[in-house]
């Protein structure tokens, strides 16, 4: 009996946080057009989280692209069809690697740090002294976080793409001898606009997928130091399976 | 205020090198049509196209020099193709459009071999001299039962 108990408790509190980021984000989003505007907060959102991330993500594109063309070099090679090398390394990264890559580094770099921010300005009540001072919380701290990482997840996202089709051409082309001119025209040749179109449609919803979680478990942290770490690891944890729960449901929609 | 300027700037440079990234993909990798197709169509008949698309190749010599824009099926029993040929190719009359597969489990293309003749077709005519596509499964069973009798 305690073990059903427990379930239910457990599904209970998934449904009310469920319902309570979406309400906490719907809040912020609907402050979006109402005066004063946040642009400035937004800018240095923009900044912190996506100009931030730039490094990692130009490093883990580089990286995934040069093992793809590794990998699928010694596969294809079997085959004898290596000039399909850069059709198979394009493919990959554009519709799947690195919208899900570019996440995960992103919640990594990024979302962790917007948890523990807002955390630490609930444990140091700076969201009550917005509040006294007449400014909505919800408005100056949550929506600039959602609306930058939504916008600079696709960005990021498509720097990864031709960063990892670049370093794939390197490995592929200089060090492995495939055709160069065959890299290039099976890639353009095999992917479509449509390819793409499911790459950056998956791109925005784990942009604000994201921006959502990890506002939201900062924001309703228990103000406490390990109230703050608890919400963290959770948010990392939460949206990292999150990301990969919707991107199978994206791909089936968008094959 | 000066630092706040630099952010500005800074991420100002990183919309435009993401913006720059995302055309590269659509223009380059993704061939977004530019603006209006060009080139000139010309139609073609075949019993059976053995699934070449929108999009699939025409070629000439090797050479591609425009691509299918559509493929329909006619009276219910053959289908109907438009062939967008590139500005600058001409194709005589008597030319000869087949459908063959880029190696043995390639795509499937459209190979148009040039005529003698010295009148040339205009934009909207047929190529009357057809080829269906070759069905290895087809061509295996004839073998095989042809082996049997």
């Amino acid at each position: 009996m305690m073990v059903f108990g427990r379930l239910g408790r457990m599904t209970l509190r998934g449904i009310e946080q469920f319902g309570d980021a979406t309400m906490l984000a719907l809040q912020a989003l609907a402050l979006m057009f109402r005066r004063p505007w946040q642009g400035k907060h937004f800018v240095l959102q923009l900044y912190a989280l996506g100009v931030g991330s730039l490094a990692i993500i130009i490093i883990t594109g580089a990286f995934t692209g040069m093992v793809l063309a590794l990998q699928g070099y010694y596969t294809l090679a079997k085959f004898g069809s290596e000039s399909l090398l850069g059709a198979g390394v394009g493919m990959s990264i554009i519709r799947e690697l690195g919208p899900v890559l570019g996440a995960f580094m992103v919640i990594g770099r990024a979302g962790s740090s917007i948890t523990a921010e807002i955390g630490i300005m609930r444990v140091t009540e700076q969201t009550d002294a917005l509040e006294m001072m007449a400014v909505n919380p919800k408005q100056r701290i949550i929506l600039p976080r959602i609306v930058a990482v939504t916008l600079a997840l696709p960005l990021l996202v498509s720097l990864f793409d031709v960063v990892g089709i670049g370093a794939g051409y390197l490995v592929g082309v200089d060090l492995l001898g495939v055709n160069p001119g065959a890299y290039m025209a099976e890639l353009i040749a095999k992917i479509g606009m449509h390819d793409m179109y499911g790459g950056w449609v998956k791109t925005v919803v784990f942009g604000f997928l994201i921006g959502v979680i990890c506002t939201y478990m900062g924001y309703r942290a228990e103000p406490t130091t390990e109230g703050v770490a608890k919400a963290t690891t959770q948010a990392v944890v939460i949206a990292s399976v999150s990301v990969l729960i919707i991107d199978y449901v994206l791909t089936s929609f968008f094959l | 205020m000066q630092n706040y300027k630099r952010i500005e700037i800074t991420v100002g440079l990183f919309v435009v090198i993401g913006l720059l990234a995302i055309s590269w993909l659509a223009v380059k990798v993704g061939q977004v049509g530019g603006l209006g197709a060009s080139g000139y169509v010309l139609t073609a008949d075949f019993d059976d196209v053995g699934g070449v698309r929108k999009g699939s190749d025409i070629m000439m010599a090797g050479v591609i020099i425009g691509r299918v824009d559509g493929v329909k099926l006619v009276n219910s029993d053959h289908a109907s193709m438009a062939l967008r040929i590139n500005n600058g190719v001409k194709i005589a009359e008597d030319a000869f459009a087949s459908v063959r597969t880029k190696g043995i489990i390639g795509d499937r293309y459209i190979r148009i071999t040039q005529g003698t003749e010295e009148s040339y077709l205009e934009p909207g005519d047929e190529i009357e001299e057809t080829e269906s596509a070759i069905n290895i499964e087809d061509l295996i069973s004839k073998y095989i039962f042809n082996g049997k009798e």
